[in-house]
């Protein structure tokens, strides 16, 4: 689906990246924990997370996420704002729970970027 | 800020990371993706390479005063290495152990300190090397295989 259609499954509302809600996105990956997204998401993927302050925008860059969903109602900080601008990655904010936010993109197609961890401390 | 120096090197530059300033941490991760992206180094290995200095990073910001980071490129592999003025490591096996951290609460509330850095550092490389001086600092290398 488009990240368009992200943000209207989610009543959500577009921080960064109204240029970008054409992209396509097909995987997910949700959690508060930096270094699991750094272990476990992959490329090309949303992150759900309730995390706002700039290492959720660094973290994105490294893998380079499609885009960040803020779940909980959060609010980015304008630092977190002006570097997801300059690093060009789209920033949404819905009101759902995470366990919402997910099961509702899930219901439309969205699926996670992998299923299951083989182990708890990542690769190998 | 890189230093090129001219050799047979793809590519050879220092960075400075400054200990804790979180508003800094991911600079020097982030040029360093975007130098490795430049000399077409493949996306996949690039991301590696990215996660890597990426968690170095948020260690140095986190426990020591300040590193440098040494980026090489050579024909079939990039080379990471970090370099401390810090506290040191105590007991490396320990650190290595996933879940095992000494992090304080500054550090979790940036997503950080759940005693993974390390071993996603491992994971992520081909080759990882770790020597660590108590009071003095911590010496990371970091060597990932290119085509």
């Amino acid at each position: 689906m488009k990240l368009s259609d992200v943000r209207d499954i989610l009543d959500a509302e577009v921080i960064v990246g109204e240029e970008n809600l054409d992209m396509e996105v097909k995987t997910a990956f949700g959690a508060d924990l930096m270094s699991d997204v750094l272990a476990f998401a992959k490329s090309g993927s949303l992150l759900l997370t309730g995390l706002t302050n700039t290492q959720v925008i660094r973290t994105a860059n490294v893998l380079d996420i499609a885009a960040i969903i803020l779940v909980r109602g959060k609010k980015p900080s304008t630092e977190t704002i002006s570097l997801a601008r300059e690093l060009k990655i789209p920033i949404l904010t819905t009101k759902y729970i995470l366990f919402e936010t997910a099961g509702r993109l899930y219901m439309k197609g969205i699926v996670g970027c992998l299923q299951k961890v083989e182990n708890a401390s990542g690769r190998s | 800020m890189p230093v090129e120096e001219a050799n047979s090197n793809l590519y050879s530059g220092s960075f400075h990371i400054e200990g804790g300033n979180f508003n800094t941490a991911g600079i020097v991760s982030t040029n360093i993706k975007s130098i490795l992206k430049k000399l077409g180094i493949p996306g996949d290995l690039v991301r590696k390479a990215a996660i890597v200095s990426y968690e170095a990073e948020i260690n140095v910001v986190s426990y020591a005063k300040k590193a440098v980071v040494n980026l090489m490129v050579k024909p079939g592999f990039v080379q990471i290495e970090v370099i401390d003025e810090g506290p040191g490591i105590p007991n490396i096996e320990l650190a290595m152990q996933e879940g095992w951290s000494t992090a304080d609460q500054k550090i979790r509330e940036m997503g950080f300190g759940a005693g993974m850095g390390l071993c996603n550092i491992k994971n992520y490389s081909d080759n990882f090397h770790i020597e660590t001086e108590v009071g003095k600092g911590t010496h990371l290398k970091m060597i990932i295989h290119t085509p």
